[in-house]
């Protein structure tokens, strides 16, 4: 029986159709993509606070309106991704609890501070540029609601990125310390960027079996190769360079070689040691808390009306 | 105390003249919260004309495991399809 349920997922997945919540599957499946979801949503949810940051520092209303835009739909996208968990029997208070408590992670990426506001236009270009590039790919992933998620996320994506780009346009066209200033912040976020695809492939414990169920659909090697060609032309349109001296283009290859981002300070800023680790959980923790009383109350009023409601009837 | 609020399917009709359609779920206290929660996730950018939300523990879903047996009623009754009568081609309008 068991044999032939495993032969009934197999060929739904190797026919390309969608495994949907109610459908039996292994259990290692179900385990990868609660762990592969929770960590995206978890992601979305923690990435708000880099941006965040500049939220009030805004320089002008109109930028100001589109980073508040932009910073709701990473919180939007959070809750589609906790949905689709939550079609495979996780529970949303038992994810937070596991993000502030660290037992499980999000993107390094968010471990890096933003030090200036061109940050906020190269993490639109570079760093959306990246998950674009991550969850394209996803919108095929073999299990349905997450597939449907990441078609969501990926239409607003083209916004943040867009944004992003727009914004470091306006300041290349400025003053030269304007210049300098989005020149630096490329500068910083170049590599972190590189390291969110994952570790390299000979080193990508999951990768294979995740490709054989068809939750990934493309290695981490390939995604990187795939974004370090989109990017170049970005840049010379922009008039910024990458800070990577190996950076040039392969006639033979038709692609761009790149030199290799430094490991030691993936892993590094993966164990926790990043700039900002402990400040994103302390602040994930401390809204998680405050809003406590406003969860309680809610819930204390909804019970009261609906005892109300039952006394009415 | 446990507030974890109730789990709430979300269904919107994209424009006139559409069927709802389920997009995903959310958390809320009641279902008023539901509806203003479900208005600022699942229709930022005008996605939708009508909301619908329903608690998940009110939808009673097929069986996947049944799905060959529970539609095969339908499965072997050719007759209910158009093309199943053949109709001579000069004849018109049928």
């Amino acid at each position: 029986m068991a044999d032939d349920l495993e032969l009934r997922f197999e060929r739904t997945v190797q026919s390309e159709a969608r495994i949907e919540p109610r459908d039996w599957m292994p259990d290692g499946y179900r385990k990868t993509l609660i762990r592969q979801i929770a960590q995206h949503a978890h992601s979305e949810i923690i990435g708000m606070q880099p941006e965040g940051n500049w939220i009030s520092r805004a320089p002008s209303l109109r930028r100001k309106a589109i980073l508040l835009a932009k910073v709701q739909d990473e919180a939007g996208h959070g809750l589609y991704l906790y949905s689709a968990t939550e079609t495979l029997g996780a529970d949303r208070e038992d994810l937070t609890t596991k993000l502030i408590e660290g037992r499980q992670k999000y993107s390094s990426i968010f471990n890096y501070p933003t030090l200036t506001f061109a940050d906020v236009g190269v993490i639109g270009w570079l760093v959306d540029g990246a998950a674009i590039c991550n969850q394209v790919p996803l919108c095929r992933t073999s299990y349905g609601p997450y597939a449907r998620a990441m078609i969501r996320i990926c239409k607003e994506e083209s916004f943040h990125q867009r944004q992003g780009y727009e914004l470091l346009m306006t300041m290349m066209r400025g003053t030269q310390q304007q210049r300098d200033m989005v020149q630096d912040s490329v500068n910083r976020w170049w590599w972190p960027a590189l390291m969110m695809f994952g570790p390299p492939d000979a080193e990508s414990t999951n990768t294979e079996q995740s490709m054989a169920w068809r939750i990934k659909r493309d290695t981490n090697d390939e995604l990187r190769q795939k974004f370090v060609n989109m990017s170049m032309p970005q840049a010379e349109a922009l008039g910024v360079t990458f800070p990577d001296p190996e950076l040039k283009w392969n006639e033979e290859r038709g692609e761009y070689d790149f030199g290799a981002p430094d490991w030691d300070e993936f892993w590094q800023v993966v164990k926790g040691g990043g700039v900002c680790n402990e400040q994103r959980i302390a602040h994930r923790r401390k809204a998680h808390e405050d809003g406590a009383w406003v969860r309680e109350a809610a819930a204390a009023h909804a019970a009261k009306n609906a005892v109300r409601e039952e006394g009415a009837a | 105390m446990s507030t974890s609020w109730p789990l709430w399917e979300v269904f919107v009709r994209g424009k006139r003249g559409l069927n709802h359609v389920h997009v995903g779920s959310l958390h809320a206290p009641d279902a008023e919260m539901a509806l203003r929660n479900a208005r600022d996730v699942y229709t930022r950018r005008n996605e939708g004309v009508s909301i619908w939300v329903v608690p998940a523990t009110s939808i009673t879903a097929s069986s996947p495991d049944e799905k060959d047996p529970f539609f095969a009623p339908a499965g072997d009754k050719v007759y209910r399809h158009p093309t199943f009568y053949a109709i001579p081609e000069d004849v018109p309008h049928l």
